[in-house]
């Protein structure tokens, strides 16, 4: 199948600005699911609220669109009792560790077999423009106008801390990686997160003077590192800058395997 | 005959859904009713059914509405704090008629309140706990076999009509034992949500029929404001399946009200009680009676929707009207509503975390009936 | 008897939920109705506790008990707080509660000691005051108690519940009743 055969062609054009990266991940998930060669009655989107969150309903098969930052209890809930579903989340960064934080981690930790692309813009967009728990120190927002004072958080590193399984992350500028990530993602068996570092012209460019869309796309080409070059970086060297690749790929019990097993044994009477 | 068995609120109300075919489970630990997720606990795998423990009350109900969506009969089960969490997911149960069942076993509050102490503070927030204009059935229950009952009809309406409903306990009837005969299979009816009979141009908003993931329906859920075919809709098309939905159980009211009524025909006052204060009453209805007292009861199972018709006409010859509950004044808003001033209503309540008394009930209504009221 | 109101009470972690359910179970099989509401504070351990059982050959129709007929107290909290002239029969531990001397309805039992050196585990005091409780006022049948006391309680455990079950009804054959 065509990656366009995933997709709901006839409810596009996209609610995304002119410029936002969503459509490119959006794309790119896609693709991944089309090469992964998915049957669509066997695969479910579930988004968060936010622009990414708007993501599920592009998708030409059982999607659902749910609450801030719930998006992933809503899948836990769906993937326990619907065990053969390929399940992938698309969520915003103030979905997924803001107001979803507390889920995001202990879904982590749960590890249940479920493919979570987190769409990182630095910034609240949908609702303008405010600031997020991803917005580096000093931004602007319409909410810190004068420049954030709060330390970010790492997607990557606090999902590696919380026991996700597989971790990768790039940008909506590398592609050919993101098809990569997302597909080795929904094939690993576990909790897998994609971060996908993205831009908002809208908001984070405009607040932050990076107007244009192409040249924030290519200051996130130059401040990233590949894993295999950051190794031998120096810590100055490192400075201001962030690592991308496959950061963590690790084997543990998947969680609703697990569970089932646990049925099995007590059906048989153990 | 099957046996008596001695069995507490909680493991009567995690039997019943059992019975009435929940498979999944999502809770947080609270009191008073955290037995119910300890039963499931051990219960639920040994039927094939899975019982998580979340991180809190939201991903609890959150859980719960996507085990829904994935064709499982789902439950969860709180108390105030708890409950107050809940409330946005339960308007998306509401919004995207995800059939789903909440038990909430009151306790003091607000907030932490008096955590091991019994109330009937919810009543209020069952119905409108969650923004803006949606439908809920809220039921309740007095004894440890009707625990049982009302959870299996929670079920069973929550698959038939596509909607959370509420089983609102309390504190005292959850931990309370008492000897029961429980339902044997077969001897209460279950109901389980409709499927399409084709997928083809099927419209997964239009009606109760419901198509879970993964069985090829491309069914899109969203709380938001949404068409037929489950994708965002705003103005009249928002305002009619926003009717529709509201309309599927504000038009049965009638029929989703269960009720004991008792002594009502020759009624010169009448008490309106529900849950675990419908006890007293019994007994202070007993002893009223004893004293030559022309006392009715109606004896509400059903709160919500409210049913107008069966409270005005059970108060139609009414002088006065009491209505005791564990709260400063929460039903008998409605009851006022519905008598219109034809008759006094009085509010009997309580905030100290015990029980209303039959003799505090039986004493106010020989108050007030001995001064003609 | 038409109903007994029995008032079990004391600090959590003393088993009196337990002891509530143990001799509610054994009426039940007696064919009594029952019923058995607990009351506790925020505490798993220490806090006061109690549990309150109703036994009738009439329907149940108001859970908690109004005036108890009998009343067992393993803490001075307890009795200070549950104690009154009005009922028929009021065991207390010996040890753990200082009880007015003028009471004419008040049984001191050395439940807690005979439960440690009797059956060696204090913790089955809670049985041991079931056994006496039921020697002075009959409550249920021995047979159904023994019944209940080994469907609730945990195999291991079990011998040692039965001989506490004795040791109290012996305690209370035994015992002169304090004047």
């Amino acid at each position: 199948m065509e990656f366009q055969e995933y997709l709901r062609v006839e409810r596009l054009p996209h609610v995304w600005c002119p410029g936002c990266g969503h459509g490119m991940i959006t794309h790119a998930l896609a693709c991944a699911l089309a090469e992964l060669e998915l049957d669509p009655r066997q695969t479910a989107v579930i988004g968060g609220i936010g622009c990414s969150g708007r993501a599920a309903f592009l998708f030409d098969m059982d999607a659902m669109h749910t609450t801030h930052g719930c998006a992933v209890v809503f899948a836990t809930g769906l993937k326990l009792v619907r065990p053969t579903l390929t399940v992938v989340l698309t969520l915003g960064d103030g979905d997924a560790i803001g107001i979803g934080g507390n889920h995001f981690i202990h879904a982590c930790r749960r590890n249940v077999d479920l493919t979570a692309i987190i769409y990182n813009n630095s910034i609240y967009g949908q609702t303008g423009g405010q600031v997020a728990p991803t917005t580096p120190v000093h931004r602007k927002s319409t909410t810190s106008p004068y420049g954030n004072l709060e330390h970010p958080f790492d997607i990557a590193r606090l999902a590696i801390a919380a026991g996700a399984t597989y971790v990768a992350r790039t940008t909506s500028f590398d592609f050919p990686d993101m098809i990569k990530y997302i597909k080795r993602g929904i094939a690993h068996k576990g909790f897998s997160v994609i971060e996908v570092l993205t831009h908002c012209p809208t908001y984070y460019g405009r607040l932050n003077d990076l107007r244009d869309p192409y040249e924030m796309l290519h200051t996130m080409k130059e401040q990233t590192v590949p894993i295999e070059e950051w190794a031998q970086l120096t810590e100055e060297e490192r400075e201001g800058k962030i690592v991308i690749g496959e950061l963590h790929r690790q084997e543990r019990p998947e969680f609703v395997e697990s569970y089932y097993e646990l049925i099995a044994q007590m059906r048989d009477g153990h | 005959m099957r046996e008596q068995e001695l069995v507490q609120g909680n493991e009567a109300c995690a039997r019943g859904a059992i019975y009435a075919g929940c498979r999944f489970f999502a809770g947080y630990p609270i009191t008073p009713s955290s037995e119910i997720m300890e039963y499931l606990a051990r219960e639920l795998p040994k039927v094939g059914g899975v019982c998580l423990q979340m991180e809190d009350e939201i991903a609890s109900i959150s859980a719960v509405i996507g085990a829904s969506w994935g064709g499982a009969k789902a439950m969860t089960a709180t108390s105030g704090p708890g409950f107050s969490l809940m409330q946005e997911s339960i308007g998306y149960a509401a919004i995207t008629e995800t059939p789903c069942v909440i038990v909430d076993a009151q306790r003091g509050g607000p907030s932490t309140g008096q955590p091991t102490k019994v109330s009937q503070g919810d009543v209020m927030q069952a119905r409108w706990g969650t923004h803006g204009d949606h439908p809920i059935i809220v039921l309740t229950a007095s004894w440890v076999r009707e625990v049982f009952e009302m959870t299996v009809h929670a079920f069973n309406l929550a698959e038939k009509y596509r909607v959370p409903v509420i089983l609102l306990l309390d504190e005292v009837l959850a931990h309370l034992r008492e000897n029961v005969i429980l339902p044997e299979p077969g001897e209460l009816e279950v109901i389980s949500r409709r499927h399409p009979d084709r997928l083809e141009d099927f419209r997964p908003f239009a009606d109760e029929t419901f198509c879970a993931f993964g069985e090829g329906g491309r069914v899109m859920v969203t709380g938001m404001s949404h068409d037929e075919l489950g994708f965002p809709a705003q103005g009249k098309k928002a305002a009619e399946q926003l009717q529709r939905i509201l309309m599927k159980i504000e038009s049965r009211t009638e029929e989703l009200a269960l009720y004991g009524a008792h002594f009502l025909d020759d009624a010169d006052a009448v008490i309106i009680s529900y849950g675990i204060t419908s006890r007293a009453v019994e007994e202070a209805v007993r002893l009223l009676r004893a004293d030559g007292l022309a006392v009715g009861w109606l004896d509400l199972k059903t709160l919500w929707p409210f049913p107008d018709k069966l409270v005005r006409s059970c108060t139609e010859h009414a002088h006065y009207v009491l209505v005791p509950e564990l709260n400063w004044g929460q039903l008998v808003r409605e009851v006022e509503r519905v008598v219109g001033g034809r008759a006094p209503v009085e509010h009997l309540g309580r905030l100290d975390g015990y029980l209303i008394t039959p003799e505090e009930i039986a004493r106010r209504v020989q108050d007030r009936v001995q001064c003609g009221a | 008897m038409a109903t007994k109101q029995i008032q079990l009470t004391g600090a959590g972690g003393q088993g009196l939920v337990l002891a509530g359910i143990i001799l509610a179970e054994a009426a039940m099989r007696d064919g009594k109705n029952v019923a058995v509401a607990q009351s506790y504070g925020p505490e798993a351990r220490l806090g006061a506790s109690k549990a309150e059982v109703i036994i009738s050959t009439e329907k149940i129709a108001y859970p908690q008990v109004t005036q108890p007929d009998i009343l067992l107290c393993l803490s001075q909290d307890a009795f200070d707080k549950y104690f009154s002239d009005a009922q028929v029969l009021v065991v207390v531990d010996a040890t753990q509660v200082q009880a007015p001397a003028e009471s004419r309805n008040i049984y001191k039992l050395p439940l807690v000691r005979a439960a440690a050196e009797q059956v060696g585990n204090r913790l089955v005091a809670n049985v041991v005051a079931l056994g006496a409780l039921n020697a002075l006022a009959e409550l249920v049948s021995w047979e159904g108690l023994r019944a209940s006391v080994e469907r609730r309680t945990p195999q291991k455990y079990r011998e040692q519940n039965l001989r506490a079950l004795e040791v109290g009804r012996h305690l209370a054959h035994t015992q002169t009743k304090e004047v």
